[in-house]
Order: C-alpha cells, then sequence, then structure tokens
C-alpha cells in the first residue's frame, strides 16, 4: 500500500530528537479497542469488571518470550539470485501490504546476501498465504536512490525477496 | 523492579490520593485501573517487567559486543553466524534472526526501519521512541550523514555510511569500533561503556571522563 507509513526520503517531518523521558501512549489504543472507557482513563476508577478471555498467566510469560514465531523456513526454494547479480527492483504499487519501500521501486542494485528462505510477508499478511522464497540484503548505491547529490560512498541495503527482483 | 509491588486495593486506594504527574504516575494509575478491571494479572505484569529490566535489553547487546571486542575467535563467529553466536550467552528472549554489521574506521553503519519499527528486541529491547520517529524514519535513508551530524556524530566524508533498511524478521546490530584508551580491560568494563546509540549505528562509544586509566 502506498502509504504514509512508508517513509523512507519524506521531507519535511523536521529533526530526530532522541527524548530524555519516552512518552507512553498504550491509553488510547486501549479506549480504540474498548477495553477501557475514557471515564476510567479520566478518573483512574474500574468502572466494573472487564470479562476478557484468555488472558496471559506469570508462568507463560517466559514461554511466550522464547517463542515467537521465526519467519525463517526450511522449504527447499531455489534462489533466483545469488550474491553480486544485479538486479531490479519492481515498480509495483500493491494495494495491500508490501516490504517494497517505495523508494526502492523501479532502483537497481546489486544482491550483497542471501539469507535463505523466509516467509513472503506481502502475500502472508493479506491472504495467510507464506509463499516462502529467498530473502536478499540489496544493496543500492545512495546515488541510484537519490540523484546525484547524494554520496558516492554512501548506499541504502534493503531487505527484498524474491518477488520483488528481477533481473537488471 | 523492587518498588513495582503495589497490587493491593489499599495500595491502589493511596495512590489516586496523589495529583498524577510525569509519565511514571499515569503508568501506574492506568496499571491499577487495568488491574482492577481484571484486564491483567498483576503477577503476570511484573514479570514482564522484570524481564525487560534484567533479563532483555541493550545490557545484552553491550556483552556481546565487548566479547567480540576481546576475543578474535568469538567476533568471527559473531560476524558469520550472528543468531548462533549471540545464542552462546543463553539470552532469556527468543533468537531472532540477526545479522551483526561491522563498523570499521571506513565503514560507517546505521540500522532503521523506514516501514515500521523492526527492531533487534533479544539484544537491545524495546525501540526508543526517536527510531520510532517519523523524523527518523523518513530523513536516515535520504540523508543518514544529516542524521548523524545532527546528533553529534559527523562523519568524514571518507568514510562510508551504509544505511540498513529493516524490512524483514531478520535484525540487525551494529558491532561498533572500540575506542581508543581501552587497551587491557576487561570484557565486563568494556561492555559497561557500550551504548544503546551506538549499536543501533547513530553513534560511537567513547571513554567517559573519569573512567580512564
Amino acid at each position: 500500500m502506498n502509504g504514509i507509513h512508508d517513509m523512507g526520503g519524506m521531507h519535511g517531518m523536521g529533526p530526530v530528537e532522541i527524548e530524555k523521558n519516552e512518552p507512553i501512549s498504550l491509553e488510547k489504543l486501549l479506549a480504540e479497542q474498548g477495553l477501557v472507557t475514557a471515564n476510567e482513563l479520566e478518573t483512574g476508577r474500574a468502572e466494573g469488571r472487564a470479562g476478557v478471555e484468555g488472558r496471559l498467566g506469570a508462568g507463560d510469560v517466559e514461554t511466550l518470550l522464547r517463542n515467537r514465531k521465526r519467519a525463517r523456513r526450511d522449504d527447499n526454494v531455489p534462489p533466483k539470485f545469488k550474491s553480486g547479480d544485479r538486479v531490479v527492483a519492481r515498480n509495483i504499487h500493491p494495494v495491500g501490504h508490501t516490504r517494497l519501500p517505495r523508494y526502492a521501486r523501479g532502483r537497481r542494485g546489486v544482491i550483497d546476501r542471501d539469507y535463505g528462505v523466509f516467509v513472503f510477508p506481502d502475500t502472508s499478511a493479506m491472504s495467510r498465504d507464506p509463499k516462502p522464497q529467498h530473502l536478499y540484503g540489496v544493496r543500492f548505491a545512495a546515488r541510484e536512490l537519490w540523484g546525484p547529490a547524494a554520496s558516492a560512498r554512501d548506499s541504502v541495503y534493503v531487505n527484498l525477496w524474491d518477488d520483488h527482483l528481477d533481473p537488471a | 523492579m523492587s518498588d513495582h509491588h503495589h497490587h493491593d486495593d489499599d495500595g491502589h486506594a493511596r495512590e489516586h490520593d496523589q495529583p498524577l504527574s510525569g509519565p511514571a504516575l499515569r503508568v501506574k494509575a492506568l496499571e491499577s485501573l487495568l488491574v482492577e478491571k481484571g484486564l491483567v494479572d498483576p503477577r503476570t505484569l511484573d514479570e514482564i517487567v522484570e524481564a525487560f529490566e534484567t533479563k532483555i535489553g541493550p545490557r545484552n547487546g553491550a556483552r556481546v559486543v565487548a566479547r567480540a571486542w576481546v576475543d578474535p575467535a568469538y567476533k568471527q563467529r559473531l560476524l558469520t553466524d550472528s543468531r548462533a553466536a549471540i545464542a552462546e550467552f543463553g539470552f532469556y528472549g527468543y533468537g531472532e534472526d540477526m545479522v551483526v554489521l561491522e563498523n570499521t574506521p571506513k565503514v560507517r553503519n546505521m540500522v532503521v526501519c523506514t516501514l515500521c519499527s523492526c527492531y533487534p528486541w533479544s539484544v537491545l529491547g524495546l525501540p526508543p521512541v526517536w527510531y520510532k520517529s517519523a523524523p527518523y524514519r523518513a530523513r536516515a535513508v535520504i540523508d543518514p550523514r544529516g542524521v548523524l551530524k545532527d546528533l553529534g556524530n559527523e562523519v568524514p566524508d571518507d568514510v562510508e555510511v551504509r544505511v540498513w533498511d529493516s524490512t524483514a524478521e531478520l535484525r540487525y546490530l551494529v558491532l561498533p569500533e572500540r575506542p581508543a584508551g581501552t587497551e587491557g580491560w576487561s570484557e565486563e568494563r568494556l561492555a559497561e561503556i557500550v551504548t544503546r546509540d551506538a549499536m543501533i549505528g547513530v553513534a560511537e562509544v567513547t571513554v567517559p571522563a573519569g573512567s580512564g586509566r
């Protein structure tokens, strides 16, 4: 989706500020989900107990933190590219989820590394199809992405999957 | 966290006698509310807070960096199979697929997630607000030198800057350069000076004033 979340290269966002006290905005999320009311947040007092199923128990915390689902897969899928290959990122604008940032679309890069087979988030997020395929680190020269004003030395490495790339 | 245990009803009442000012009080009020509503189990909360305060966080990353500085064989393992080398520490928390990026006098690495907030939780804990902010996400890829300069970390023209956009379930940790003046330091002492921001790649590790020999 061409959304405002895809921020790489946008101007006018102001300076990067490393805050001393980092704010917490869980309240808004809780209210949006209907778990607490605005009045409860205002007064700090519960207006009754919530009926929630599947509350996490103290004994389950370590298991939860240790067993995060991994995106790496063992599927035997052949890679389309190898380290050193020249590629071009597809100029695609899917209306659903994609991990191909807008600033890289249509740009030429070089495969830096093949990281192995991973779930493809573009399809797994939309249709629950994991479509496992090779994930690469792709190096794009800063000038290829941003033009002649960028440093000739610098580069941006983007993680892209087979379905994001064509040979160049 | 020793001051975290106030989940009895009396504690709750006392808390709300105080005017709420500052994020800490606000969080405590919210916590009390969620416990009172039965949305969270206070013991679970304690367990999670304890995990992120004492077991998961940038101190883990700092230990990895310090070991790589003193042990060349470990550093080699870390750069070739980062996940396995980090797993040698047996940190609490999950083992993400990791890639460690080595800074050298000629190469500076910097990590961003332009699409959201992907971050190496297992070694750095929770991402800082600035890392998730629009200014950092927007500017890190197009003007990394400007961002670094604003953060007091100007990069000379003859040094290459590599920006790593973290778009996959594969997370990056920067291995900063070991600062001069730390020769002969123990691994533990070195770990103390490694900062979170240096492992994201927006700062260099320096020897704090007063900790020299």
